[in-house]
This record gives C-alpha cells, sequence and structure tokens, in this order.
C-alpha cells in the first residue's frame, strides 16, 4: 500500500453515462446513502487498484455548477469543501459543446480534473470525430476514451487517475477560459482585493471567488462573509462597482454575459477539435420517438407500459408474496407449536413476526416495480412519459414524472412513495407524496368490499367505484392548494432533456433494484418493528383482564358436558356433537377476545377516541378498527371481526349481519370508507415518507393534514347524507 | 416571433432568452445562446410540452417557457 486512501469524484451531465462508468468501476461495492440534510442519493464506492485504497463518489448529475438546484449544490460543496483528489469529468462525446460547459466551471475549480470521453464510438456513429489530444493539450487536462456499457477504457481511466492525484503539479493556468479584457479586468480588481483582506488564509482559488461574486452567487458570497466578517463590506460594494460596470458595458446582467463568454470559450475548442460529418445519418432514437411520443400512439402506448408495470408489480409480484406470506405462516405456527406459553412469544409471534412479516410481503412488489422503473429510466423512456404526461400533471401543479408515484398508489403506497424520487425538484417531491396517499391502495380494498358489501348490496361496485373517483378528485384539489400556498413559489423549469434511447444493461438494472431493496428493508424494518410492538402492547395489555364472564369456566362446564354426554354417544351423533361443541367453544374465545379487546389499551384508547369519531356515526369499535388499521389498512376488517366476535373473513355474512346489528347505517358506512380513503396512511408508508422527505415535519403534516381532512370530510358526508335521508 | 409560436418542423436562430432568473439561466447553460439554431421537433400529443432540438441534442420545455424565447429566421425544415 502506498499509503493514503485516494478520493476520485465522478462529475458529468445527466445522461452521459456516469452512472455506468460507475458501476463498473465499482461492481456491487457500493454504498447508497443520501447527502446529509437532503434527499439526493450518494454513492459511494470502494476498491483497490494499483496499490491504492480508491474511494468512488458518484455526484449528482448536473449541467452546471451554478448552485440553483440541490444537486449542483450538492456536487460544487463537495468539490469545495471536501477536496477529492481527482475529479473525473463524464462527457457524453455526442454532446461535447453542452458538456464542456461544466467542464469549463470544473476547471475553474481548484480542482485537479479528469475528462473521460464517454461513447465516443455512438458519437462516431453519428458523425462526430473529436481529437482528443487535442483536446487535451488545449485544455491541459489527461483525457480518457471510455465506453461505459462494453466496460471499454474503465482501467485506463482510473490508472490515469490515480497518475493524476500523485502527481505534484499544480493546477494548470493555461487551462481556464480566458473573458473578456474587461470582466478579466473586474475579476483582477476584486481577486486582488481578496487577496489583500484575506492573505494566505483564504480556503478557495481566488479567481474562482472573484468570478463567482461578479456572477451574484449567493452561497459564495455568505462564505466569504464567514470568512471576512470585517472587510466583507468592501469587497461587496466592489463587486457592485463592478457588476455595474458590466451591466452597462455589455447591456445585460453578468451572470449571462459570463455564460456566453463562457460558450464562447467553448465554440472555440470546438472549432479545433471536433469535426462533424454535415450529412445527418439515420437517427434511430427519433425514429423511436415517432411511434413513442406520436401525436395519436403515445398515449396509448404510454397506457400499455405502465399497465404493464402495474401488472408485474401487483399481479406477478402476488406469488413470491404469497410464497414470504405462508413462509411467515409457517415459521410463525413453528414458534407457535415450539415455544412454551407466555408474553414473551406473544410478542414475538403477534408482534414482531406479525408485523415484520406483514411489511416483508412487499419486497417482491418494491423488486418489481423498481426494476421496471430502471428500466424506463435506463432507457430513456422515463423522459419520455413526462414529456406525455406533463400537460396533465401541471394542471396539478406536478411534473410530468409524478405521474408514475401517483399511479402505483393505488396499488401500494410504499413503492409509490420511494418512486417519487425520481423527481428531481423537491418541491415536487413533496407535493407528490403528500398527494400520494389519497391514491386508495390495495390494502383498502377489503374494507370498501366489506363495507359497501353489507350496506350497499346491489351498488357495491359502484360506491367503491366512487370512492376511489373522490381520492383522485382529493388529490388533485390537494396538490392545486399546496401548489399555491405551501409549497408556491418559483417553478423550477421544465427544462428537460430527452436522451437517445439506450439498450439498459442488465447489471445496471439489478444494481438499481437491490438498493431500493435493501433501503426498504433497512429502514422501514426498524420503524415497522417498533411500530407494531406498540400496537401489539397495546391490544396485549393488561393481561391481567377481570373479564365480565368466566369464560374459561364456562368452556371448561362445556367440556364437561360433553364428555358426560359423549360417553354414551358413537358414530354420526358423536361426529355432530363434537362439532357442536368446537363451535360453542369458539363463541365463547370469541367473546372472550372481543372483551380482552375492549379491555386493553388499545381498548381504552378507542373508548376515548370515540368521541372524535362519534360524528362521523362510527362507534369505538370501528374506532378501534381505525386505529389498529394504522399497522396496515388491512388489519381494519380483521379487527372488526374480532370486536364484533364473528369470523373476521370478508366474504363472512357473519361480518355482514354483525354489522347491519351493530346500529351502523349505510350513511356511517359511507363515512367510515371515506375515512379509511383518505385518514392517516399505514405504518409502512408513513416510514416511505419520512424516509423519502427526509423531513419529520413533512412525515407529521403528512398525517395531520391526510387525518384532518379525512375527518372533515367523513363529518360532511355522515352529516349531508342524514339530511338528505331524514 | 417567439418559439411557441414556431410549427412543428420549422427552425429558427435565438434573438433572446427572457424570462426569470432561474430559467434565463438554465436556458443559457444548457446552450440557449443568441445566435444558435434551434429547431421544433414535435409537440407533446396535448399541445404542451415541445421537444427541440438545439446543439445537436433533444431538449423539452414547456410552451408558457418557450414564450420567453424570441427567434428570427424561422424557416421550414433544418
Amino acid at each position: 500500500m502506498h499509503g493514503r486512501t485516494l478520493t476520485i469524484a465522478l462529475t458529468g451531465n445527466p445522461n452521459s453515462g456516469k452512472t455506468t462508468v460507475f458501476n463498473h468501476i465499482t461492481g456491487t461495492r457500493q454504498k447508497v446513502g443520501n447527502w446529509s440534510g437532503v434527499t439526493v442519493e450518494k454513492k459511494e464506492g470502494f476498491l483497490q487498484r494499483h496499490g491504492h485504497d480508491l474511494k468512488i463518489i458518484d455526484l449528482p448529475g448536473t449541467y452546471s455548477l451554478t448552485p440553483f438546484s440541490i444537486e449542483e449544490i450538492v456536487a460544487r460543496n463537495y468539490i469545495l469543501e471536501e477536496r477529492p483528489d481527482v475529479v473525473i469529468d463524464i462527457i457524453d462525446a455526442s454532446n461535447l459543446e453542452r458538456s464542456l460547459y461544466l467542464a469549463t466551471q470544473l476547471m475553474e475549480l481548484d480542482c485537479k480534473v479528469l475528462f473521460a470521453l464517454n461513447m465516443a464510438d455512438l458519437a462516431r456513429a453519428r458523425g462526430i470525430n473529436i481529437d482528443a489530444d487535442k483536446l487535451s493539450r488545449l485544455l491541459d487536462v489527461p483525457v480518457v476514451f471510455t465506453v461505459g456499457n462494453k466496460n471499454q477504457g474503465i482501467d485506463e481511466l482510473l490508472e490515469k487517475s490515480i497518475e493524476l492525484a500523485r502527481s505534484d503539479s499544480g493546477v494548470s493556468r493555461r487551462r481556464r477560459v480566458r473573458y473578456t479584457h474587461d470582466i478579466e479586468q473586474s475579476i483582477a480588481l476584486i481577486r486582488g482585493l481578496l487577496e489583500e483582506k484575506t492573505g494566505k488564509n483564504f480556503p478557495y482559488n481566488t479567481r474562482w471567488a472573484a468570478i463567482k461574486l461578479i456572477e451574484n452567487d449567493k452561497i459564495v458570497r455568505e462564505r466569504i462573509k464567514e470568512i471576512l466578517p470585517d472587510g466583507f463590506k468592501e469587497v461587496l460594494y466592489e463587486v457592485q462597482v463592478q457588476r455595474d460596470r458590466i451591466t452597462d458595458l455589455y447591456d445585460d446582467d453578468p451572470e449571462i454575459v459570463m455564460t456566453d463568454e463562457r460558450y464562447g470559450f467553448i465554440a472555440g475548442i470546438i472549432k479545433e477539435v471536433m469535426t462533424a460529418s454535415t450529412r445527418q445519418r439515420v437517427d434511430i432514437s427519433r425514429n423511436i420517438d415517432l411511434v413513442l411520443t406520436n401525436r395519436f400512439l403515445g398515449f396509448p402506448i404510454f397506457m400499455i407500459f405502465i399497465w404493464a408495470m402495474f401488472q408485474l408489480t401487483f399481479s406477478l409480484g402476488a406469488y413470491p408474496m404469497d410464497w414470504l406470506e405462508s413462509g411467515v405462516n409457517i415459521m410463525s405456527s413453528y414458534m407457535d407449536n415450539m415455544l412454551p406459553e407466555s408474553v414473551l412469544k406473544d410478542l414475538l409471534l403477534n408482534g414482531v413476526v406479525a408485523g415484520v412479516g406483514s411489511v416483508i410481503v412487499f419486497l417482491p412488489n418494491i423488486l418489481i416495480l423498481f426494476f421496471c422503473i430502471a428500466l424506463f429510466e435506463d432507457t430513456g423512456y422515463m423522459a419520455r412519459a413526462a414529456f406525455l404526461m406533463d400537460k396533465i400533471m401541471h394542471l396539478i401543479g406536478l411534473h410530468g414524472k409524478s405521474f408514475i408515484p401517483m399511479l402505483m398508489g393505488f396499488g401500494c403506497n410504499v413503492p409509490a412513495v420511494m418512486a417519487s424520487r425520481t423527481l428531481e425538484s423537491r418541491k415536487d417531491r413533496i407535493l407528490t407524496i403528500l398527494i400520494t396517499p389519497f391514491m386508495s391502495c390495495s390494502a383498502k380494498l377489503p374494507v370498501y368490499v366489506v363495507l359497501a358489501g353489507t350496506f350497499f348490496a346491489g351498488s357495491a361496485g359502484t360506491v367503491i367505484f366512487c370512492i376511489y373517483i373522490a381520492g383522485v378528485v382529493f388529490a388533485i384539489i390537494t396538490g392545486r392548494l399546496f401548489r399555491s400556498t405551501l409549497l408556491k413559489g418559483e417553478d423550477a423549469p421544465f427544462v428537460m432533456e430527452l436522451p437517445p434511447y439506450r439498450v439498459p444493461m442488465l447489471k445496471s438494472l439489478l444494481i438499481h433494484m437491490w438498493d431500493r431493496a435493501k433501503m426498504f428493508l433497512k429502514k422501514m424494518g426498524g420503524i415497522i418493528l417498533a411500530g407494531s410492538v406498540i400496537v401489539w402492547a397495546l391490544s396485549a395489555f393488561p393481561a391481567d383482564v377481570h373479564y365480565s364472564t368466566d369464560y374459561s369456566g364456562e368452556s371448561e362446564g362445556l367440556k364437561a358436558a360433553f364428555d358426560a354426554r359423549a360417553a354414551n354417544m358413537t358414530g354420526a351423533d358423536l361426529a355432530r356433537q363434537v362439532q357442536e361443541r368446537n363451535t360453542a367453544l369458539r363463541e365463547i374465545e370469541k367473546a372472550r377476545q372481543a372483551e380482552q379487546m375492549e379491555r386493553s389499551y388499545m381498548g381504552k384508547i378507542g373508548n376515548v377516541i370515540a368521541p372524535i369519531f362519534a360524528p362521523l356515526g362510527i362507534d369505538w369499535r370501528g374506532s378501534v378498527a381505525l386505529l389498529t388499521g394504522f399497522v396496515a389498512k388491512e388489519i381494519v376488517v380483521s379487527t372488526m371481526g374480532v370486536l364484533y366476535a364473528v369470523d373476521s373473513d370478508e366474504e363472512s355474512e357473519a361480518l355482514r349481519e354483525a354489522l347491519l346489528a351493530s346500529g351502523m347505517t349505510r350513511i356511517s358506512a359511507l363515512s367510515m370508507m371515506v375515512f379509511v380513503l383518505l385518514s392517516l396512511p399505514c405504518l409502512a408508508t408513513v416510514a416511505a415518507i419520512k424516509r423519502e422527505t427526509g423531513s419529520s415535519g413533512w412525515t407529521v403534516f403528512s398525517i395531520l393534514y391526510s387525518t384532518s381532512m379525512a375527518w372533515i370530510v367523513a363529518f360532511s358526508v355522515y352529516s349531508l347524507g342524514r339530511l338528505v335521508m331524514t | 416571433m417567439f418559439l411557441s409560436d414556431m410549427r412543428e418542423g420549422q427552425s429558427g436562430v435565438i434573438e433572446r432568452v427572457g424570462g426569470n432568473g432561474l430559467l434565463r439561466r438554465r436556458l443559457l447553460e444548457m446552450g440557449f445562446l443568441r445566435g444558435t439554431e434551434i429547431y421544433v421537433e414535435k409537440y407533446a400529443p396535448l399541445k404542451d410540452p415541445l421537444e427541440l432540438i438545439v446543439k445537436g441534442y433533444h431538449v423539452s420545455l414547456r410552451v408558457e417557457e418557450a414564450a420567453q424565447i424570441s427567434v428570427v429566421n424561422v424557416k421550414q425544415g433544418r
């Protein structure tokens, strides 16, 4: 070993093939996390090469380092503050001109840069030839050709990076963008002032800082204010004088003039190093788009793809889901038989296994969904989907890409909320996360089936359909409301590249899928585990209930009576008697369970909150059922089963009869369905919201908003309904 | 005329990019500079957004954003 670990950061435009290169360098030795404080994905890889420990950081893909978006701020801060040994700029060879814009900004920073000219084979096929040697000489930056998806040039890239990291050569001056005389004068003036004020202690390159000040970069201004509390006013004054001067001279904002100049510099380089044959070759991507974003075919094809994704995720996913479910069942019955009767066993079985089991069954859905999303993203279709849907989604104040998470919400909110990370803007992401829970997930369906089936026998289908539509309408209202209030502000520009279609690489897809799965299991597992144990404890304690009836005595008596009668019976009579006995025993046990539930903490809470639900026409049993629905919406039905002391099957006639007998009406059933539709999402979804927003504030807000809306709407339904019906 | 007034299959030369700071800067950084040739590849099925070819790559803008870009020398074809 040569000692210290070398840090290599990868930057590049979105769609430059950066992630593919990263995957090739690091393989599966990746660590995926978030940049602290923001929900921008941070990927790191560790490996050893040529006697060095290497740490590879995949910075977010950006078009520039102007700190407007989170991604740009993250990338720039990393380079500025963490000072990686080498920064590799992945350049899409077919897009040299635009890619060099980011490159010029990197070159202005004090860091060692290396260019990877990626996908030059594709560029050549499109008639673009690049003289890499000349580019390297002109900018004094090492250039390596890579073909990311064929794993070519990756070794050389690493070798050159290590060489560059170990070389003592400072940062060359030759490669810097030269601005026109007037601007250079301003830069020199401010630079001189900065050097005079700070001496040698300035942490950044002074030329770069001067340029950023002229460009009115807020972050750099703040940093310099911290570094230079005394001289800051003077520096700022000079900056303003220079900015005014440039504005006067060029009749435009200085930052625009600088951008223009950089592109001018780039144009000069392009003229020297790139030759493009004038004849346009056939562009396969354009031909594909003739069909996929066609005026008439675009939408139907999109719908087919989405339908296929939905089917794969939820229908195909149902098989492994069943296997996992039976696995969990086998495990719990094994534990049931093996462990002695105790509170610990109850905790393990009904708390831990049941809770974690209820989450792990989502794993196949998550894997398939993210495989499909990765497929859409890696092929380039995601951008087309956004292109098609943007007009519609924009009406709700959302981005075209929000469509996918919202649609997935009908299946399960957990993957849907996770899918929101395909959105670039944080505001879009939060808004999407806030409205996704209104898409009625499949776990809520059994509740509707029971309630609508019981109280709206003939028109249950219509009622359930209306509930679904109500969810969508509510999502739209919420979207519009928040876009114009809480999440107001400048819309992030839509400006979205439509990258050429590419054949996806299985390895990338699998890595992507596995990252998600890991994240899901790790983070969800913790919260779910804790939540399930709490809910279990609330329903299991206090254990020493003083029952109103002596249930065990009753069943003992029943057994004794049976034994007495059975002594002189045989054959069919005996069988019938056994059956009768068992039914009677079950009835007693159910009654006991119902009373236990009522007297448990959960039942007490249910009784306490019952007044809150009373205006909605829901009694204490309904309240408890809704509370337990926090763990998973499916549980609402089984809790009702326990509380009404009947078999808890959605097909069960007994539950229907019990519901009808309980004093519930059509209107209160409707009100309860509305509440289930809109009220706080299940625990797993809350965990996903917490994870994706990265903010407890938004998580709590989401819970409070949806639940209070649920109450208000259910109350309105109940009150209005009663007015109309009487 | 403005970019949003151009029809499918027309090309033009950018004269000026307007709009708020964020949008304007982003557009410039992506190569929408004065004098750059721009080609309208297609409008989305719902007439918004639109797909453009600029500096050899495909990019989509909303119509309201395209309305901030003024163009000259508009002609049929590239």
